[in-house]
């Protein structure tokens, strides 16, 4: 699945090094699990220069892979599916409660 | 089973070490992801949606109790209580820190365990019939040729850096439980007119984007000249295989560029330069590797047990557990028991560290300490006498691991998906679970009888879709989850590629197409006739029918 939907509205996600989580640039700088902690970027270029923070935390050796991510307009809400379980987690327990919450 | 000897042991603990220092240079810089990335593949470490994820091997899928209670702590300690069986007859933990990476080398190096060569374009972990040592259609276990490739191709530096990834799978039995059809190389024991044991070799077989049976290019291959006709086989490869595209990279497409008949040629002219050297197999090293394998003495015991005569009488649960769970072993008053690890409405595959553990003591105590992974993502205890059967069925009652779903509608093959996989396009263990759910009732499961599901969430089929009686396919349209069913699909003796029944379904009436499919079958199935069996009588325009008709 295309790891970026197009939107104009995005946070900027990596792994951490150390521990692979996925976590998110914050807007108080660093990175952060919660997505909902993420600095939002609503233009382009200020999505560049998170992708720009991203970079020097990559050379710090603090994350790998950074890139963007899309969210819907007026909430923290990734496009992509994908996206969504990376920064909520794996659907298989919610749905091993509760099959018929399947394909929410 | 095999032993490691002082040699195997002594290299493992080199590896860790290199392994070691190489993760500490990572994780200060020294190393650039970029030149980690290939070192940590060749570790069986990726990094995947959530975490790291470690891929450990279990050659030809057979551990004792110390090794699945080595796989439980590392569950406990480093992961999040669970590991995930995989169609590699491989195990793998999902949440794995790579800091702690090394220290979980060394403990599974520790139990004889490593993750060597289950990632990177290398010959990987060699597979085998899970019910190797035990069947009663065995002519030879073929652990013992797995045991002797593993020895060959580990860190053989001429195959480390192969075209693309290579499997091999080995059978020695009457009825392929291996999927030999559909490995790079596919190896059959067999004997021929004059009594001799060899082997059938087949080449090129494989699924992901480009499904194809293997052809034969050996019929009768002398045990004594294995190694040998396989290092011709990876020089042909090595020689020729696409470099510059890996979806055309995998030996299958060379076998089919080349023609087999070419290929064959090719691969002998080769054999010819090799044949009756070094890599000639002395009966010796054979005798002794086989004495390895030699399992348990068991003593043959036709009289019927009692306890299972009368068991049935007092719980029917535990004669259907009987009939669906258990098979005959090669020696009388024993049988295989097989553990689904397909619980209604769970992932399948997953294993919990309690589970593993209470395993371990089931299997030192009634089953000879040998359990098995199977490429169904199933566990087996091979070798179990008769009269233990009530007394191990209650146990695995308690454990959720005697439902009778062996073969049955919920006994789903499902990859890890875009639960976890960076690689996915659609989620896959949902979909089995929802699939488990909706036919939770064993009854209905018995009526519908042998039917196989395979769900993969992309292309790369690491569930082999392609050869599932029902193939499930995700895809990716719009950003929306949509599946690809394939109907008719069937990976051994028989062997066939599932074919697609119409458009794609989007995931909200994924399971009702299932549904509809199995309803079909119930209409047009003649007496005795499994879904597989209809499927190839009537074709699937009937089922397209429905299907349409349904939406
Ligand atoms: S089939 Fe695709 S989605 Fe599933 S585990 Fe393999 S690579 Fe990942």
């Amino acid at each position: 699945m295309a790891k970026t939907r197009t939107g104009s509205i995005n946070v900027v996600t990596a792994n951490r090094l150390a521990d692979g989580q996925a976590v998110f640039l914050a807007a108080a700088g660093g990175w952060v699990a919660d997505i909902g902690r993420a600095a939002v970027a609503t233009e382009a270029a200020s999505a560049e220069r998170l992708l720009a923070i991203a970079a020097a935390s990559v050379a710090r050796q603090e994350v790998v892979d950074p890139y963007l991510v899309a969210l819907a307009a007026g909430e923290v809400r990734p496009l992509a599916l994908r996206e969504r379980i990376r920064a909520h987690g794996p659907t298989v327990a919610a749905i091993a409660a509760d099959a018929t919450r399947y394909p929410e | 089973m095999y032993q490691y000897d002082q040699h195997d042991r002594a290299f493992l603990a080199d590896r860790v070490a290199l392994f070691r220092d190489q993760v500490a240079r990572r994780l200060t810089g020294v190393l650039s992801e970029e030149q980690f990335r290939p070192l940590r593949l060749q570790n069986g470490l990726y990094l995947q949606l959530h975490a790291y994820m470690l891929r450990v091997a279990v050659p030809y899928g057979t551990l004792n109790g110390r090794q699945l209670r080595a796989l439980a702590a590392i569950a406990r300690r480093y992961d999040r209580g669970y590991g995930h069986f995989t169609t590699r007859q491989n195990i793998q933990f999902n949440w794995i820190r790579l800091a702690d990476a090394p220290d979980i080398m060394a403990d599974l190096a520790a139990a004889d365990l490593h993750a060597i060569q289950t990632s990177g374009d290398c010959i990987r972990n060699v597979t085998a019939d899970q019910w190797a040592g035990a069947a009663r259609d065995e002519i030879e276990d073929p652990r013992i040729w797995c045991e002797i490739i593993r020895q060959w191709s580990t860190v053989h530096p001429e195959f480390s850096f192969l075209p693309r990834k290579f499997k091999i799978a080995v059978t020695g039995a009457a009825r392929d439980r291996a999927a030999v059809r559909f490995h790079d190389i596919g190896l059959r024991l067999l004997r021929n007119a004059d009594g001799e044991v060899g082997f059938e070799v087949l080449v090129g077989g494989g699924l992901g984007r480009t499904p194809v049976i293997g052809k034969v290019i050996r019929p009768f291959l002398p045990k004594a000249e294995l190694l040998a006709y396989l290092e011709a086989i990876m020089r042909v490869y090595n020689r020729h295989g696409r470099r510059d595209n890996p979806y055309k990279a995998r030996i299958k497409i060379l076998v089919n560029d080349l023609g087999s008949d070419e290929m064959r040629r090719q691969v002998e002219a080769e054999w010819e330069g090799l044949r009756g050297g070094d890599l000639r197999l002395d009966p010796d090293l054979v005798a002794e590797i086989a004495g390895r394998f030699a399992g348990p003495a068991l003593t043959p015991d036709p009289a019927p047990v009692r306890a299972v005569e009368d068991l049935p009488l007092i719980d029917p649960a535990f004669r259907r557990w009987l009939d669906a769970n258990t098979v005959a072993h090669r020696v009388p008053g024993h049988r295989i028991v097989n553990l689904p690890l397909k619980p209604i409405g769970a992932p399948p595959g997953d294993a919990s560290a309690a589970q593993m553990e209470a395993l371990a003591d089931l299997a030192e105590t009634y089953g000879h300490d040998d359990v098995r992974v199977t490429h169904e993502q199933n566990l087996v205890l091979p070798h179990v006498r008769e009269g233990d059967l009530p007394a191990l069925w209650r146990a695995l009652d308690g454990l959720g691991l005697a439902v009778p779903n062996l073969g049955l509608v919920s006994d789903i093959i499902a990859c890890p998906g875009l639960d976890y996989c960076t690689l996915a396009n659609a989620r896959s263990i949902p979909v089995a679970q929802a699939i488990s759910t909706r036919f939770a009732d064993l009854a209905r499961q018995q009526d519908i009888g042998e039917l196989r599901i395979k769900i993969s969430g992309c292309i790369n089929a690491c569930a082999h879709h392609h050869v599932g009686h029902i193939g499930i396919l995700g895809v990716e349209k719009a950003g929306a989850e949509f599946y690809q069913v394939t109907l008719g699909g069937e990976p051994g003796e028989g062997a066939s590629i599932g074919e697609l029944v119409g458009p794609a379904i989007p995931a909200a009436r994924i399971v009702a197409a299932v549904e509809t499919i199995i309803a079909g079958y119930l209409a047009f199935r003649r007496p005795g006739e499994r879904f597989l069996d209809t499927v190839r009588r009537v074709g699937v325009a009937p089922f397209r029918e429905r299907l349409d008709a349904a939406a």
